[in-house]
């Protein structure tokens, strides 16, 4: 058993208004060094297999059919050993 | 002419969507449930507005894998007249029938107010009463809107003619004063390179009951662009929101090439 950590994000082109209202907020509360902020999804799955060749095309194919959307968002993912030890 | 009018659990326009084809329209309509795996002999599908599976995910992005939806899908591939409404529309851009996808407004706000949109096309089953320039007010109501597609997608849009409706303000301009979700190239509603499957965010079947136009009970909430006369409009359409039922009427009825 695995545990697939999986980061979905908007893609550099695409504009992230959640983002730019974080910054400014961050600017107001005096962290004038951050210059950009994009807020992306995160998901934690767990998976019955511990052959990572498979889980890597599995995860591949999930991310693709529904996680993210190819149009917006690219991902990437980390397969850690279940519960916590990364691999 | 008969309407299927798709339910999923968390659409909110579905008896809009019957009560104006059906009561305004004197269309045929029956509803078919998410989980059905047949349609009911439709000439059109409506994709209602709502928050399909409480938008989760993405909106739109559940309601793709419906049982119901693989049945629109291979309908709207074989030529059948689908039209998306706000949700709809984002369903049709997640299931791929329709190019681009619909982000959170700019602003982070959810808008719900009344909006100009302007006929860019008048050429397809969905507008064909209706004259290019046209400035219908139909409601919007929505988070995602704003429609997105990258630079040689928009070219392509453009180049097909597959840009509907525009946001724009009374007199028709198109500005971004006048774009209420920060949409790329003020887009409102566009079609697929067939012409068959229709995506819009704003509401005409809200716009349906000539009662519902507050500022003249006995004329439209149209307010320009080249045909301000009630029987020049939609043939004899009384709302903005009638005018694009009755040309989907118009298309089935007399099998217009479109």
């Amino acid at each position: 058993m695995k545990k697939v950590k999986i980061y979905v994000t908007l893609k550099p082109e695409v504009l992230d208004p959640q983002g730019k209202v974080i910054m400014n907020t961050l600017h107001t509360l005096g962290y004038k060094d951050i210059s950009e902020v994009r807020a992306s999804k995160f998901f934690e799955v767990t998976i019955n297999s511990d052959d990572e060749k498979y889980i890597k095309n599995e995860i591949d194919e999930i991310c693709d059919k529904v996680l993210a959307n190819p149009n917006i968002e690219t991902y990437r993912f980390e397969i850690l050993s279940y519960p916590n030890k990364s691999v | 002419m008969k309407y299927n009018i798709i339910i999923f659990p968390g659409s909110n326009c579905d008896y809009d969507s019957y009560y104006a084809v059906k009561k305004i329209m004197h269309a045929d309509a029956d509803y078919v449930w998410h989980k059905d795996t047949e349609l009911k002999n439709p000439d059109c599908v409506i994709l209602p507005g709502g928050f399909s599976y409480g938008d989760y995910l993405r909106a739109g992005a559940i309601a793709k894998f419906s049982p119901i939806m693989q049945e629109v899908i291979k309908f709207a591939k074989s030529g059948g007249l689908v039209i998306g409404i706000c949700n709809g529309f984002q369903m049709l851009t997640e299931t791929g029938l329709l190019l681009g996808t619909l982000l959170q407004n700019k602003s982070l706000l959810f808008v719900c107010k009344h909006q100009y949109i302007k006929i860019v096309n008048n050429e397809t089953p969905f507008t064909n009463l209706l004259q290019k320039g046209d400035v219908l007010d139909i409601p919007i109501a929505h988070n995602e809107g704003n429609y997105y597609i990258d630079k040689i997608g928009l070219q392509r849009l453009n180049d097909n003619q597959q840009i509907v409706f525009q946001y724009c303000n009374k007199n028709g301009d198109v500005n971004d004063r006048a774009n209420p979700n920060g949409a790329i190239s003020n887009i409102a509603g566009i079609i697929n390179e067939k012409g068959n499957v229709l995506g819009m965010m704003p509401h005409p079947e809200r716009v349906s009951d000539p009662s519902l136009n507050l500022i003249d009970p006995l004329s439209i909430p149209i307010i320009s662009g080249r045909s301000p006369t009630l029987h020049s409009f939609g043939n004899g359409a009384r709302t903005g929101g009638q005018a694009i039922f009755k040309s989907i009427e118009n298309y089935i009825i007399h099998k217009l090439k479109i």
